[in-house]
């Protein structure tokens, strides 16, 4: 046997995964608390505990991790245009695994400068002007972040005329500079690759050291990357297989969506709008989760449709939010209170994959109506996988799947509406992300075993 | 390559794709770097695309008579958006019905258009007037 080690350190729960390569197959998964504070290793010793209970002594040839430990990869993205390069840099940061705090548009100003100092990004990602196109600007957010005091690397993705300007400036401050490409090299086109292999190497180096990472990096043999890459590599995968498809992640104050497809129209006159998609996307709803954010889920969809869906009283409603608002660790006891976490996971989900998806528009013109289609169109894709413990241990993800997907509260979204479902029972998806790295094939066999079952 | 850099569309509801495929194809032979964003194109997207690729001249084209309508403010709004004195041309089938081109023209300049252009115009007379523009304000920033 050939065991390798897969950790996941989470914000709450550090997992585990063992697999066997020579069998090849999964040979247990675990998971215990994580204990940043004080040391990681220790959360990660007991789940590595619990999990030899179940498959016996282990000798671990290769281990690998992935990390959202305390509050993950956090980043700021600046650039010019707020649709353009602005969203491209953000685009950009979701993509490499970044929780991104905070974009900014244009020039930078003094009370930025202040909240930025407040934010204390892991990595500011700086954009702005396409190759030979507007320097201006981000020569100019250089000359402003040259003068706070450095605390972060600055990753340099903007007009490449300007880039030895702002380097040498941000350098003249003290900061650390890494240039690379630019995010938007002609106009809306798409260039985020380069960026984001720059992030990790940042992630790798700086912030595993600062995230109390160092002491369980003795453990690990290789790659280390923040969480969500993890996963949009294992779909990216897993989509080779399967086709087309999407997820989510439904956690207790986030939830991310992820889309592995083009997105092309699928209805014939249809003018594309807006920047190009990435092939594989992930967005991030700060505000929807199904503890801290409950709230947020309310926000979202109204009060009455969370008490309609749940088939309880407003106050049951609004007593039970406040409750999981106060203490977000209790878990539903009551029938009542089940059809409740049902009716805001299913509202969640809703709103991630509405909001993730592109829209369609009709436009009446003099020569009969045309339609215009903004960002991706997702109505054909045949598989949702689930993921996330808030939504496994309901232990009804798919029925809250269908439920979100049949919602007639969006008629010009082009999210999913009759995808099927795939549940991550044994949350697996960050693992074989890991595990892709140096071994592919088989963590695309893994997975398809594991979602076929 | 910033220096001869325009864009180009045609702007509203107007879906004619096929002029604007000829005009980006003459403008890019005749050595200008277009940023072409096609056609159904609003006043916005001209800006942000100007903005982001430090654009000097703005190419606005109309073919279904609407054109009056979906150019207004455009001048202003440059204005706003800090793009004082970028070149904006329009062409086309620009007014409803058919007008005398010398009032169309005063009306376009009025609403702040450096050069007008009725239907039928050839490619080469734009790019005649682009290449002028364009000569007029390298010598301005020259001087």
């Amino acid at each position: 046997m050939k065991a390798v080690l897969l950790i996941d350190f989470g914000s709450t729960y550090t997992k585990v995964t063992a697999v066997d390569l020579d069998a090849p197959q999964l040979l247990g998964t675990a998971q215990s608390y994580t204990t940043v504070e004080e040391d990681v290793s220790i959360g990660l010793e007991k789940a590595l505990a619990q999990l030899t209970r179940q498959t016996g002594p282990l000798n671990f040839q290769e281990r690998y991790a992935c990390s959202s430990a305390a509050g993950g990869l956090r980043m700021i993205a600046s650039g010019l245009v707020p649709s353009l390069t602005a969203e491209a840099a953000k685009r950009a940061a979701l993509g490499a695994g970044a929780k991104v705090v905070k974009t900014y548009a244009y020039e930078l100003t003094e009370e930025d400068l202040e909240e930025i100092q407040a934010l204390k990004p892991d990595i500011f990602l700086l954009c702005g002007g396409t190759d030979g196109g507007n320097q201006d600007c981000v020569i100019h957010n250089a000359r402003m972040l040259a003068g706070m005091a450095p605390c972060f690397p600055i990753v340099l993705a903007g007009n490449r005329a300007a880039s030895r300007a702002c380097e040498q400036t941000l350098a003249q401050g003290g900061h650390e500079v890494i240039p690379c490409q630019n995010v938007m090299p002609t106009f809306n086109q798409l260039n985020i690759e380069p960026c984001q292999k720059v992030i990790r190497e940042v992630f790798l180096r700086r912030i595993v050291a600062a995230k109390g990472l160092t002491k369980a990096s003795r453990l690990i043999s290789g790659i280390l990357m923040p969480t969500p890459a993890a996963v949009l590599a294992a779909l990216t995968l897993l989509s080779q297989s399967l086709g087309e498809l999407m997820a989510v992640d439904l956690g207790g104050a986030t939830t991310d969506v992820y889309s592995i497809t083009a997105g092309l129209p699928t209805r014939g006159g249809t003018v594309l709008r807006g920047l190009p998609e990435p092939y594989a996307k992930r967005t991030v709803e700060g505000d929807i989760g199904m503890r801290y954010s409950a709230q947020g889920v309310v926000e979202a969809v109204g009060l009455d449709r969370v008490v309609q869906a749940s088939g309880q009283t407003e106050e049951a409603v609004l007593d039970w939010i406040a409750r999981i608002r106060r203490k977000p660790g209790i878990l539903a006891q009551s029938q009542a209170e089940a059809q409740m976490d049902f009716a805001l996971a299913s509202l969640a989900i809703e709103v991630g994959l509405a909001r993730h998806a592109g829209t369609i528009e009709q436009v009446f013109t003099p020569m009969g109506v045309a339609y215009q289609q903004t960002g991706k169109d997702l109505t054909r894709v045949s598989r949702l996988v689930l993921t996330g413990g808030a939504l496994i241990h309901t232990g009804q993800a798919e029925a809250i799947a269908l439920q979100a997907m049949a919602t007639q509260q969006y008629p010009n979204s082009l999210m999913p509406r009759s995808a099927g479902v795939l549940v991550d029972k044994r949350y697996i998806l960050s693992a074989m992300g890991l595990l892709s790295q140096n071994h592919e094939a088989l963590a695309k066999d893994l997975m398809i075993k594991e979602f076929s079952a | 390559m910033g220096d001869r850099t325009m864009v180009l569309g045609v702007i509203g509801a107007d879906v004619h794709a096929v002029g604007n495929q000829i005009l980006n194809f003459a403008f890019t032979q005749a050595g200008y770097n277009v940023i072409n964003l096609g056609v159904m194109v609003s006043q916005e997207e001209f800006i942000e695309a100007a903005i982001e690729s430090a654009a000097k001249a703005i190419v606005v084209s109309s073919l279904y008579g609407h054109g009056e309508l979906d150019c207004r403010g455009l001048r202003e709004k440059c204005d706003e958006a800090g793009l004082k004195g970028i070149l904006l041309y329009v062409g086309g089938n620009v007014v409803v019905g058919k007008q005398p081109f010398a009032e169309v023209e005063k009306r376009f300049k009025a609403m702040g258009f450096d050069r007008v252009f009725g239907p039928g115009t050839p490619p080469e007379t734009t790019i005649a007037a682009l290449n002028e523009d364009f000569a007029a304000l390298e010598a301005g920033e020259k001087r």
